[in-house]
């Protein structure tokens, strides 16, 4: 339907347009998906095989470190994904990007649900490592901390009618949240050093021979492009939503 | 500065009429003191282990409740507007609205800690600890719960989402203001807090004006 | 089948959520694309598009 009209509507133009312009953006991104969805599900399908199969246990953990295959790249995600998000915002701010906004909206609910992740897959490593479930430390408080901060972002989207002005008002709050969250971090590690003065929890974690980093590197490119992925599709998504709204605009205007 | 001056004052008034909430919100936490006991149990020694975290939050809390009237009430009536167009500048209107914020809230807070201290049990030297930490670390609950009523005055039911955003903010000031009262860190952490208000007090006013001109557009 | 140490329930139960909740996503950006995608070609069959799709 509307995939060919778009492409051969939107002007040719050069490298700098075609990242801009969203007609462009649509043109092009269609030649990712295939691809990234084809690598997504070999690595996972390799990264899973070395996880369960084909790695050992490790000698201080046991097999609990097959856990860490799937928090590690969870938690690395969480991360990364704020940090698409401040980078949206700078451009929604400073260079009036037209795309950072929708990149911006596009990532939010997927880190929201890595970060979740994180902190699922980091509370069972947990039980077996430390006894509980939950424990107020370091790492787990700040990934609960970036969680909150995930979830009002996501909540401040949906509660404006006009959506260019809710990217403006987000990219605010992400960039004053981009730079509390070393504050934040730093405040619960101080905070911790106050009320747990023996360690319970080993920080270090196990020890990196080529058998362990393998699955780990493996099932961390399989979630970065797994993002990679639903991002392109979830700006695609939204790009074609605003076409949808303002058409409904003129709808209702005739 | 008569411009800030005025300011402050008219934002005083305003909430010191008949129809303000400036005893509402000294009413506020008297009330958790009196509340927190009867969820907790009387037991002296477990309360006074708990004052510390409980007066912050009680701090929190009423720093959050008087927010929505920060810029609502100004916005709709369109003296915002007006106020844009001011000698002064929005970021210093803002100040201006968070110093008459912080005299509503955290003051009166502070003023009443002995009240709440007693009730909490709390010893002469941790309430002496607790009122320092108030007045070095409620000026970043204000300048963050500013933030947070800035970036929502557009939104009908803004006063709703405005603390889930502060929260996580204000993660720090509460670990600060609290580990300043329990008494191992206090030196370190009275340093932070004061650093955290004054970065906050700063910095807070440019964005929540650069939020509120963002929300007219 | 594998050996999975003493704790084997955490890894199943922690593999098993991180593939419920992936599948979730995929299935919730591909449907909402769905949506969006059903909503365009309804405006499309009423007439409504975009200046620069007009028909002539």
């Amino acid at each position: 339907m509307t995939q060919e009209n778009l492409a051969s509507a939107a002007p040719k133009a050069n490298w700098f347009s075609r990242l801009a312009h969203p007609g462009q953006f649509l043109a092009w991104s269609r030649y990712l998906i295939v691809p990234l969805a084809v690598a997504v599900v070999v690595l996972f399908g390799l990264g899973l095989w070395f996880a369960i199969f084909n790695s050992p246990a490790d000698y201080q953990m046991g097999d609990t470190v097959r856990l860490m295959y799937v928090h590690v790249p969870n938690a690395w995600l969480s991360q990364l994904v704020y940090g698409v998000m401040a980078v949206a915002a700078l451009g929604t701010l400073v260079w009036r990007h037209p795309l950072a906004d929708v990149s911006a909206k596009a990532a939010a609910p997927l880190g929201a649900t890595f970060t979740a992740l994180a902190l699922y897959t980091g509370s069972l490593w947990g039980r077996p490592t430390w006894g509980t479930f939950w424990e107020w430390d370091g790492r787990m408080t700040s990934t609960l901390v970036m969680l909150l901060i995930y979830l009002g972002i996501i909540a401040l989207w949906r509660a404006f009618d006009d959506q260019l002005k809710a990217g403006r008002i987000v990219a605010v709050v992400t960039l004053v949240g981009a730079i509390n969250i070393p504050v934040i971090k730093f405040s619960v590690d101080w905070w911790q050093t106050l009320h747990q003065p023996s360690s319970v929890l080993t920080a270090d974690g196990p020890r990196m021979p080529g058998s362990i980093l393998t699955p780990l590197l493996l099932m961390m490119l399989a979630f970065t492009l797994l993002f990679a992925l639903l991002q392109v599709l979830a700006m695609r998504t939204e790009i074609l939503r605003r076409r949808a709204t303002s058409l409904e605009r003129q709808a209702a205007l005739r | 500065m008569r411009a800030f001056g005025a300011l402050v004052v008219r934002d005083l008034r305003l909430a010191t009429r008949i129809g303000g909430e400036a005893l509402t919100l000294v009413l506020f936490f008297v009330m958790i003191g009196v509340v927190v006991p009867f969820a907790i149990g009387p037991d002296s020694a477990q309360l006074g282990k708990l004052a510390p975290g409980i007066v912050w939050i009680a701090a929190f809390l009423s720093m959050l409740l008087g927010l929505d009237r920060l810029f609502r009430a100004d916005d709709e009536d369109g003296s915002l507007r007006l106020f844009r167009h001011a000698s002064i500048g929005m970021p210093m209107l803002v100040l201006a609205k968070m110093l008459a914020h912080w005299l509503l809230t955290a003051l009166p807070l502070i003023l009443a800690s002995p009240i709440l201290a007693v009730m909490l049990s709390m010893s002469m030297e941790d309430w002496l600890r607790a009122m320092m930490s108030l007045l070095l670390g409620t000026p970043a609950l204000v300048g963050f719960g500013t933030l947070g009523a800035a970036v929502t005055v557009s939104l009908k039911r803004g006063g709703l989402i405005a603390p889930v955003l502060i929260l996580p903010l204000c993660v720090p000031v509460l670990i600060f203001g609290v580990g300043a009262i329990t008494g191992l860190g206090t030196a370190q952490a009275m340093v932070f807090l004061a650093a955290l208000s004054l970065v906050t007090c700063a910095f807070s006013p440019l964005f929540a004006a650069l939020a509120l001109r963002l929300a007219e557009d | 089948m594998i050996d999975l140490g003493q704790h084997a329930e955490f890894i199943i139960w922690g593999y098993l959520g991180v593939a419920v909740a992936v599948v979730a996503l995929v299935g919730y950006v591909l449907w909402d694309g769905r949506r969006v995608k059903a909503k365009l070609a309804a405006l499309e069959a009423q007439g409504i598009r975009r200046r620069s799709e007009s028909v002539n």
